[in-house]
């Protein structure tokens, strides 16, 4: 039993599990929510398998149909994929238990939420195992496509205008990435990206597609001034939607820029000084647009502008301390989604409860909704980077590279943007304390939306503890 | 992993998971939750004297996990991390008695109460912290679940207040975390020792110092030395066993006590006396006792008057440790124990006027001492303590103080002392004069019934016990158990031999 458990192929159960299950809930959509909930499960053990497999046996490869690399696709899962896979595999049962209860009452959003989603969820753990700089495309294109249907499930004006322009945002990031496989291609005769790491050998025929990669990377993750496109977009779709898309699917090609960045390793210093840089505005317009936001999730959805920024810091300092620079910001990464999606749900909750999301009429909504509001606080906190939490550890990292070279000015960006982190999620809270002189309508909001925020937290928050035994596993994998 | 090992944790516990339960509880479980909350803090005492014990014949308690990188999260109770808990722990029984009886009948008591819980949770693992990795964890987690006590009440007033809180703490925290991180990158170790650890690092003195003032800000926040202290005024909104929470024990003595880790336990006393960074922390500590008991004299308010004297008070603490001298060293740790029970006492009289009688200020208080007689003895004898008058503990912590500052030849230390003595004298016995020998006013601004007796008993033993017990450590101040005593343990380990 066990050695069929061992045999199985676990990397491609993890793609194709998502996959039926999205095409069973598209058949059947009276059903859709218990095959969504249940796929949903399902994809997070296959997830959590490979995993231990990589942690137990190191990197795993997987050839479809037993044809090798040039000519088959192959998949890849190393110790920077399982750490993805776990976080999507966290994120997305937490928000499939949440959906099943948010959606309840709309049947029509029900039926057409979890093909996407799992559709989505697929995509999303296929590109974290592609070997190749094609597949990468083919699931990021995917990816795309099903998260800008995601934001237009909720229907609405402003969301289906956020949508659009999302939609226009990751097809010009795909495009630009596109004509960068083919000039790859063109140069090198092979996508793999092992071989690639061979016979790259500089220059400008590397240049330029690794350039038109990372600009189309760099537009679908939404880096300062790419950002435009995405407050709207995250802040309009539904609550459970925003918490896929700020969580995961930035993440996707955040990722992909790391295995372009790990696979050829640029030299010089320009451009991670520039993807730096863009990271510290980032940072700053973000955290200070969050600031200046009257409605909840758009304030959430500029923190993730912020967030996002912190992660390009590492680029700058890794020359220097690329273990530790990387590792923080893989761990940012990962905190983020666990956090943001965490914030994104509770938001959510917020909203059913009030029936608004303005942020100075919370009204002593802590009273109503403890739960809730605990499980903003503890996202909030691990966000800004404050200890005991996974954002701590991450941060912790990033600083400790950037003092260990001198370089102060990395640091105080870096400390500059928890304080205002912290600012923007207390000013929530102080409003959660207090009352407003207005009246509001009250609904009540299932247990099931509250305790699910509150365990997504309390992940981000623990992460802070689980550093020992996650890093590990990127060994190797940083260059 | 042997029981020693798992002691520390389960000192955290006793008050953690206490604080967890009591926020799933609803409001009307009263019983529960006081069983819950007394079953906590005695547990917590029982633990306390058997790792005392330990500590004293030479048991080594420490609890290690690893959190990033190369850093441990590290509990270990030693001689000195015991002495706050042990201040947290008994303070927190008195407190959590007064508690109950003040909120009697008040809405949001499962969250105030859980948040007690956690607040003093936060203080114990920053008492044994064993590294500054672990002190800065707790240092965060001590603003964080503070936070919601001081908006407690829910106005704009306290959500203000809750503001200008934060900014000052979660800087301090952020300097503190500066500090921490540049001392790592220069060092590669955080662990507290006796003696400390930088000086064996060989660093250049010109940069220690910047960590040094990085650090010493930081906490200095919480310690609410000068310019960093105006947050603790404004705080004066929360809830009365708040107040005297955060005053005695919790916040304050938490940056107080960082001054005590940051000047023995990393950098030693002798070599940061050896870098120049003492004298200027113990003028900048004398400028801010005589600032603040400037401040106090002013205030008509009774809460703020005492805030502002808290303010002066602690960095008594402050001092004495940074006049680098052991005699000094045992006056300003033993004040950080004899100020904890002097300014809860005072601050839970404060809560029982507010409470009873509806006085807030100093101007409503003629003739306050016939209507709470006991009240009124209580808070006497604490600011009679706060001035430095024998047999109280407040003349002991000064007395070491200034003998202290006389051995290493510091004399300008003696005319701070006497000076503050003075200003202590001038805020506090007028206010006992109009409570005992002014007539009282026709009618108090809101009375309440407690049955013909002064208060409710619950608000009174509080205040009395821990009167009683500054009136006893002063006048057996060299007895064996005393905190006195415990000092001069502690103080004997921080000195080279």
């Amino acid at each position: 039993m066990s050695e069929w458990l061992a045999g199985a192929p676990w990397m491609m159960l993890a793609i194709m599990l998502p996959l039926s299950g999205a095409l069973v809930a598209f058949l059947l959509p009276r059903h859709s929510a218990l095959v969504g909930l249940g796929a949903s499960l399902l994809t997070a053990c296959a997830a959590l398998v490979v995993m231990l497999q990589v942690a137990a046996d190191g990197r795993q490869a997987y050839r479809l149909g037993g044809w090798p690399a040039p000519l088959g696709i192959e998949l890849v899962a190393d110790g920077l994929s399982v750490l993805m896979l776990a976080m999507t595999a966290v994120v997305g049962v937490a928000v499939s238990v949440y959906a099943r209860v948010y959606l309840a009452d709309s049947p029509d959003k029900v039926r057409r939420f979890w093909p996407l989603w799992l559709f989505l969820w697929a995509a999303l753990n296929a590109l974290f195992q592609a070997g190749d700089a094609f597949n990468l495309y083919v699931t990021l294109e995917l990816m795309g496509l099903s998260a800008v249907a995601l934001v237009a499930l909720s229907g609405s004006g402003p969301a289906l205008w956020g949508a659009m322009r999302y939609l226009l945002v990751s097809l010009l990031g795909s495009l630009s990435y596109l004509v960068g496989v083919a000039l790859l291609y063109h140069a090198y005769g092979t996508l793999d990206l092992a071989l690639l790491s061979e016979r790259a050998d500089g220059g400008l025929q590397l240049a330029v597609p690794l350039g038109a990669m990372i600009a189309g990377l760099l537009l679908k993750t939404g880096l300062f001034p790419f950002h435009v496109w995405l407050p709207p977009a995250h802040g309009s779709a539904r609550a459970p939607v925003s918490a896929l898309l700020s969580g995961l699917v930035v993440k996707a090609s955040f990722y992909l820029l790391l295995r372009l960045w790990f696979t050829f390793t640029p030299e010089g210093q320009g451009v991670p000084l520039l993807l730096g840089s863009l990271g510290a505005a980032a940072i700053f317009w973000g955290s200070i647009q969050a600031l200046r936001q009257k409605r909840l999730k758009l304030l959430v959805a500029y923190s993730t502008v912020a967030q996002l920024g912190y992660l390009f810091i590492a680029f700058p300092l890794a020359e220097l301390e690329p273990a530790l620079a990387w590792s923080g910001s893989v761990y940012l990464a990962l905190s983020h989604a666990m956090a943001k999606g965490a914030m994104f749900l509770a938001a959510g909750s917020i909203m059913t409860q009030g029936g608004h999301d303005e942020i100075d009429e919370l009204d002593r909504v802590v009273e109503r909704m403890p739960l809730t509001l605990a499980a903003f606080a503890l996202a909030g906190i691990s966000l800004a980077g404050l200890p005991p939490s996974g954002g701590f550890v991450g941060k912790w990292m990033l600083l400790q590279a950037a003092m260990t070279q001198g370089s102060w000015f990395w640091a105080l960006v870096i400390i500059v943007g928890g304080l205002l982190t912290a600012t923007y999620v207390f000013r929530v809270l102080g409003f959660a304390f207090t009352k407003s002189p207005h009246e509001h309508e009250r609904h009540d909001v299932p247990a099931t939306m509250e305790w699910t925020a509150l365990v997504l937290a309390l992940g981000a928050v623990l992460l802070g503890f689980a550093a020992p035994w996650a890093l590990p596993l990127l060994e190797g994998v940083l260059p | 992993m042997s029981f020693n090992t798992w002691l520390p944790v389960l000192l955290l516990c006793s008050s953690l998971v206490p604080g967890l339960i009591i926020f799933m509880l609803p409001e009307r479980a009263t019983a529960l939750r006081t069983t819950l909350n007394l079953g906590g803090a005695v547990l917590k005492i029982v633990l306390l004297v058997l790792m005392m014990i330990g500590v004293f014949h030479g048991v080594d308690y420490e609890f290690r996990v690893p959190l990033v990188p190369g850093l441990d999260f590290v509990l270990h109770a030693d001689a000195l991390s015991l002495m706050f808990v042990n201040l947290s722990a008994v303070l927190w029984l008195a407190t959590t008695f007064y508690a109950i009886g003040y909120l009697e009948n008040s809405p949001n008591r499962s969250r105030f109460f859980g948040y007690f819980s956690l607040c003093v949770t936060a203080t114990v693992g920053l008492a044994m912290a064993g590294n500054l990795l672990t002190f800065l964890v707790f240092y965060e987690a001590l603003t964080l679940t503070t936070y919601p006590l001081v908006v407690h009440r829910g106005t704009e007033v306290a959500r203000k207040a809750g503001r200008t809180y934060l900014a000052y703490t979660l800087l301090g925290g952020v300097l503190l975390l500066t500090g921490t991180v540049w001392l790592y990158s220069l060092t590669g170790t955080l662990e507290f020792i006796d003696r400390g650890f930088v000086a064996q690092a060989g660093v250049d003195p010109a940069v220690l110092r910047m960590v040094f003032l990085l650090l010493i800000l930081g906490v200095g926040v919480k310690a609410a030395l000068l310019p960093l202290h105006a947050w603790l005024p404004q705080a004066m909104v929360a809830p009365a066993p708040v107040s005297a929470l955060l005053h005695a024990v919790a916040v304050v003595k938490a940056g107080a006590f960082g001054v005590v880790r940051i000047i023995y336990d990393v950098f030693g006393i002798e070599f940061a006396a050896s870098i120049g960074v003492t004298l200027p922390l113990a003028i900048l500590a004398a400028a801010t006792i005589i600032y603040a008991s400037l401040r106090a004299l002013f205030q008509d308010d009774l809460k703020r008057r005492l805030a502002f004297s808290t303010v002066s008070q602690v960095s008594y603490i402050t001092l004495g440790v940074a006049i680098a001298g052991p005699i000094a060293t045992i006056g300003g740790l033993v004040h950080l124990v004899h100020q904890g029970f002097m300014k809860i006492t005072l601050f839970f009289c404060a809560g029982n006027y507010a409470e009873t009688l509806g006085v807030h200020k100093v101007s409503e208080m003629a003739g306050i001492g016939r209507r709470m007689p006991w009240t009124t003895a209580a808070f006497t004898v604490a600011a009679l303590g706060m001035i430095g008058l024998p047999p109280t503990v407040g003349f002991v912590s000064k007395w070491y103080l200034g003998l202290g500052a006389l051995e290493v030849g510091q004399h300008w230390v003696v005319f701070v002392l006497a000076g503050s003595s003075l200003l202590n004298a001038a805020y506090f016995l007028p206010i006992l004069r109009t409570a005992w020998f002014d007539a009282p006013p026709a009618e108090w601004p809101e009375e309440r019934d407690y049955g013909g007796k002064e208060t409710a008993w619950l608000l009174l033993l509080p205040p009395l016990a821990t009167a009683a017990a500054t009136l006893v450590w002063g006048l057996l101040a060299s007895m064996p158990g005393t905190p006195l005593d415990w000092v001069q343990f502690i103080a004997a380990r921080k000195y080279a031999p």
